[in-house]
């Protein structure tokens, strides 16, 4: 009985650890508390400021549109990565597989900080363009887009790209409607990584971005350090739309990804 | 026929000039501007000042350890929780899996401003713990990191391993130690990466939880607003040697764990 109850236990427990933080704070961003703790009364105030105030609305707003931005340049580059890679010569293959392994190990810090040193410090471009903060960012996240298309290549039956060549397509188009739409679902979780990680990036973004313009990440982080109540519980409100989206958004790959793969298990394909 | 091949493999020339532009440059930046000064001419002063001070070697101490204990708790709790949904009897282990590894998709600042919140709620005053509430911190935001590798190569092992170590009359206990366990260690080591690292640099989980304590991450930060540029680089360059290490090491040991691999087949 024990050794039945044991294993669920833990991981009942583990599973409490990761989510009990985010489910309080969920519930206590429909009351008009600012502690955890004070139960008062409902209230969808802090939805109410997070939709209303200009200042956090500019940011949200900013952010999405950077991660979109970033995640479209991305994806682009790592498919077209990927793809040159997986043809190319050993040697090349090699060498890009080696670059692109760089960003994944580094440490955000090194790879913010080196940027800046190079685009801001060295080549003195202006911050105020937000080139360095793409760039900064795309750098995080192409390499994930590569390796999230580079094993649907691998699966992919060499043949079928010749076949479309013997009847009559030319290179170009035997690429884009023969093998493209094979790599989709890679490319697709490849754009959603780089979205999640561009929301999620600190680093990258205070050592690169305008001083005017803030992400949800930098944000968040000199709210907390004000004493500001309004918008700190504000945030709780964030916390609890962004911990839903995520979950209908993974939960919905889930189900699309088993459907397409027949059932297959253990796919973890993230990171 | 040789046209079309070069014109596939071509698509990787973006992607490569931008890896060498992006990626590979500021690295060679960064090692140019960690062994020279203000002047632009070669000085090796910051490294020794950085070897021979008491309070930098200090911070490299402190993040050391914070991203050991980091590291054995989530170990701790992931192995475990790993194995279990491994090789447990669950009828709906990806949606199960998958909630172990969620946490990490959302952001970690709204994520550790909820720590905040209740860890303030337990403890009255945060100040009182800083060592242990980063450490708890931390491995609340890590913890999906390690537990994905390590489910990843637990589940590989194939389960004829154990039934054949059984048949030979092995205890339960001598399965786990001498066949369950030195397979999963390639999945422990890219756990441990992906954990260790992080831990010693991302000084916002200090900040957020009122640790004033220096980590390797806080002095690049503080160097960056200090528009010191030469220390900066310094500290990264020294990260960049320790994950160069690790890298180095893992593949050795994933080299050994093949032999060993090849050597149950046979």
């Amino acid at each position: 009985m024990i050794k039945k109850i044991l294993p669920a236990l833990w991981l009942a427990v583990v599973l409490l650890f990761l989510y009990v933080p985010v489910c309080l704070l969920a519930v206590y961003s429909f009351t008009d508390s600012s502690m955890i703790g004070s139960i008062r009364r409902f209230s969808l105030d802090n939805y109410r400021v997070l939709f209303t105030e200009p200042e956090l609305r500019h940011m949200i707003v900013g952010t999405l549109l950077l991660a979109l931005a970033v995640s479209a340049i991305s994806t682009v580059l790592g498919t077209t990565g990927a793809i040159g890679a997986f043809y190319a010569k050993r040697r090349r293959r090699l060498c890009l597989e080696l670059m692109n392994q760089i960003p994944v190990v580094n440490a955000e810090v090194v790879t913010g900080f080196s940027v800046c040193i190079l685009l801001i410090v060295f080549l003195k471009i202006d911050k105020t363009t937000y080139i360095p903060l793409i760039a900064g960012l795309v750098s995080l996240c192409s390499p994930f887009v590569y390796l999230s298309v580079l094993p649907r290549l691998k699966q992919m039956d060499a043949g079928i790209y010749e076949a479309a060549l013997d009847l009559g397509c030319t290179p170009w188009q035997a690429l884009r409607k023969v093998v493209l739409p094979q790599l989709v679902p890679g490319i697709f979780s490849g754009f959603v990584m780089s979205v999640t990680l561009t929301l999620d990036d600190y680093f990258i973004s205070t050592y690169t971005k305008p001083t005017l313009f803030d992400t949800i990440s930098t944000y968040v982080v000199n709210a907390t350090k004000g004493e500001q109540t309004e918008i700190k519980t504000a945030l709780w409100a964030l916390s609890t739309i962004l911990f839903l989206c995520v979950c209908i958004v993974v939960l919905g790959m889930n189900l699309l990804g088993r459907k397409e793969q027949g059932g297959q298990e253990g796919q973890g394909s993230a990171r | 026929m040789k046209k079309i091949h070069f014109s596939r493999s071509s698509l990787g020339i973006p992607y490569g000039i931008f890896l060498v532009l992006f990626v590979v440059f500021p690295l060679l930046i960064i090692l140019f501007y960690a062994f020279t000064d203000g002047q632009g001419r070669f000085s090796a002063e910051n490294f020794i000042f950085f070897f021979s001070n008491g309070k930098t070697l200090g911070t490299l101490a402190y993040s050391l350890g914070i991203a050991a204990s980091t590291t054995a708790a989530s170990l701790l709790l992931a192995y475990p929780a790993a194995f279990i949904l491994a090789k447990g009897r669950f009828r709906r282990r990806p949606v199960l899996l998958m909630l172990f590894i969620l946490p990490m998709w959302i952001n970690f600042t709204l994520r550790m401003t909820a720590l905040k919140e209740i860890l303030t709620v337990i403890e009255k005053n945060l100040a009182y713990y800083p060592f242990m509430n980063t450490v708890i911190g931390m491995t609340y935001d890590f913890l999906p990191f390690m537990i994905l590798p390590v489910y990843n190569s637990i589940a590989k092992i194939d389960d004829s391993y154990a039934e054949a170590a059984m048949d030979l009359g092995a205890k339960p206990a001598q399965v786990f130690l001498k066949v369950m366990l030195p397979l999963s260690v390639p999945g422990i080591i890219s756990g441990v990466m992906m954990v260790f690292l992080p831990a010693m640099t991302n000084y916002v989980v200090l900040d957020m939880l009122y640790n004033s304590t220096y980590i390797m991450g806080s002095l690049i930060g503080s160097y960056f607003s200090a528009y010191d540029w030469h220390n900066g680089s310094l500290i990264s360059m020294i990260l960049l040697a320790i994950i160069l290490g690790f890298s180095l090491c893992s593949r050795e040991f994933a080299g050994q764990k093949e032999e060993r691999t090849g050597g149950i087949r046979i």
